[in-house]
């Protein structure tokens, strides 16, 4: 099933997991399937629309889903998302 | 017209002439060369260091902040003596005694809309170090505007990342995140701790980049985000695309000269929704409650319920009491162990993240809630001077 990497900002919304198992045949599904195992992470990550927040990207293969076919990207079984949040520390 | 090396120059960076990617010509670049470093911090020390001791003529530092010495562990410009003077003055001097043939100017002010133009204008690059999101909007803007690379690096806690932004060859930082986080949602380095050495590699790496770009060789970041892990030990990149829709360098910019950064971050609006919270419930109503003031409360025998929104590895460093741990991020998940009925008081390490508890505990319908400013630091200051301040 396919992975979505969770960076160290934001594991506090899945009980501090480094990686989320989802079910789903599209980026669209993958991440739906996240938010109804982790619930409380959806005003985080989501405009009320459902889209994602401008401060937060999701990559497929180091390319931004953005630039692909956003959420109805095909995914394969053994992809890995990673969600790029920015940050501030310096 | 290139300024020529002294013999003392010569000898001093003979290791980078002997790289033909550099050489005599090369090294007359740097000389001629200048960097803005924004920032005197985790990120702007090692990328400073490394900008002088390569010999890039003039230097520019800003930084508005005071050497504490919870910054020692990783703002490597700084040394004990230096605890309690200006940054920009204290990194001055280092900077003098590791290469005094470069120019160095600081600016101990704010940077802001209203003067970041006339500080940004005589130099060849920005590097930003900055800690904050206002700052690193107000950085992008002024890069795109003016046309000058942006150097990019940002931390948080293990997690690295860096770029070259410069909008006449590729994607900007609004590009790649038109808009910030929610306030608070991103924690700070303060209040979410930074492994000391990260901003040290990040920083390194942000002094080759600026490098680069002033000579003209190799492949700078430009359309590349370079995302590390310390703890994996992972180097990892991802392209990044010009945004034909940005709002500053697309084709149909709608930001055309510098903003507000802190109303576009938000921060006025967390200072209105702090004012709602505020203002909820009964008027002029205080949500704060200071650290002598819950000591007293707790000596006269009143029943508080203390919550410590901390991570469960802080409670190494000090606990109050009679605490029950919730950390913020799990809080949502676990309301239903609160009773709205019994009084509470929420804390953090210095007030940040109890605050955003006690806004979602206000918009959750509790409201027998305080907030202890200040955190546990301010407990360890006024109340229990046995525990360590962090």
């Amino acid at each position: 099933m396919p992975v979505i990497h969770i960076p160290n900002p934001l594991r506090p919304y899945v009980n501090g997991l480094a990686d989320v198992t989802v079910r789903g045949t599209t980026v669209g599904e993958a991440l739906e399937d996240m938010l109804a195992q982790y619930p409380a992470f959806r005003p985080h990550l989501c405009r009320d629309d459902g889209s994602l927040r401008a401060f937060v990207n999701l990559f497929l293969e180091g390319r931004n889903v953005r630039d692909l076919q956003g959420m109805d990207t095909l995914l394969r079984p053994d992809d890995i998302l990673s969600l790029v949040p920015s940050i501030a520390g310096g | 017209m290139l300024p020529e090396l002294s013999r003392e120059e010569i000898l001093r960076y003979s290791r980078h002439l002997l790289i033909p990617e550099v050489g005599l010509d090369g090294q007359r670049k740097l000389k001629a060369s200048s960097a803005l470093i924004i920032g005197t911090g985790g990120l702007g020390s090692p990328a400073a260091l490394y900008l002088a001791a390569a010999g890039v003529g003039r230097i520019g530092l800003v930084d508005y902040d005071v050497v504490d010495s919870s910054n020692l562990q990783r703002q490597v410009l700084h040394g004990t003596g230096a605890v309690g003077r200006r940054k920009v003055q204290s990194a001055r001097q280092r900077l003098r005694d590791l290469n005094p043939d470069v120019h160095v100017d600081t600016f101990d002010e704010p940077f802001t809309s209203a003067n970041a133009m006339r500080i940004a204008e005589p130099f060849d690059v920005i590097v930003d170090g900055s800690d904050n999101f206002p700052t690193r909007y107000l950085t992008n803007d002024l890069c795109v505007l003016t046309g000058k690379p942006n150097v990019y690096g940002a931390v948080f806690r293990f997690d690295g990342q860096a770029s070259v932004f410069d909008a006449r060859l590729g994607p900007c930082y609004r590009c790649l995140f038109p808009e910030p986080p929610p306030p608070g949602l991103v924690p700070s380095c303060a209040d979410a701790g930074v492994l000391g050495v990260l901003p040290g590699t990040i920083g390194t790496i942000q002094a080759t980049e600026a490098i680069k770009v002033l000579l003209g060789v190799g492949s700078p970041l430009v359309g590349r985000l370079l995302l590390y892990n310390a703890l994996d030990m992972s180097f990892e990149y991802v392209r990044l695309k010009k945004n034909p829709n940005c709002k500053i360098c697309g084709s149909h910019p709608e930001v055309t000269k510098l903003i507000d950064y802190d109303a576009f971050c938000g921060v006025p609006a967390l200072r209105q929704a702090q004012g709602g919270v505020h203002e909820e419930g009964s008027a002029g109503r205080d949500w704060d409650i200071s650290a002598t003031e819950l000591a007293g409360r707790i000596q006269r025998g009143e029943k508080l319920r203390l919550i410590d929104v901390r991570e469960p590895h802080e409670l190494e460093i000090s606990q109050i009491a009679g605490a029950e741990l919730f950390p913020l991020g799990t809080l949502a998940a676990r309301l239903s162990e609160l009773d709205s009925a019994q009084e509470m008081v929420v804390f953090c390490k210095a007030g940040t993240r109890s605050r955003r508890a006690l806004e979602l505990l206000v918009s959750a319908g509790f409201r027998k809630v305080k907030n202890l400013k200040g955190g546990i630091n301010a407990w360890a200051r006024e109340v229990d001077e046995s525990l360590p301040e962090y």
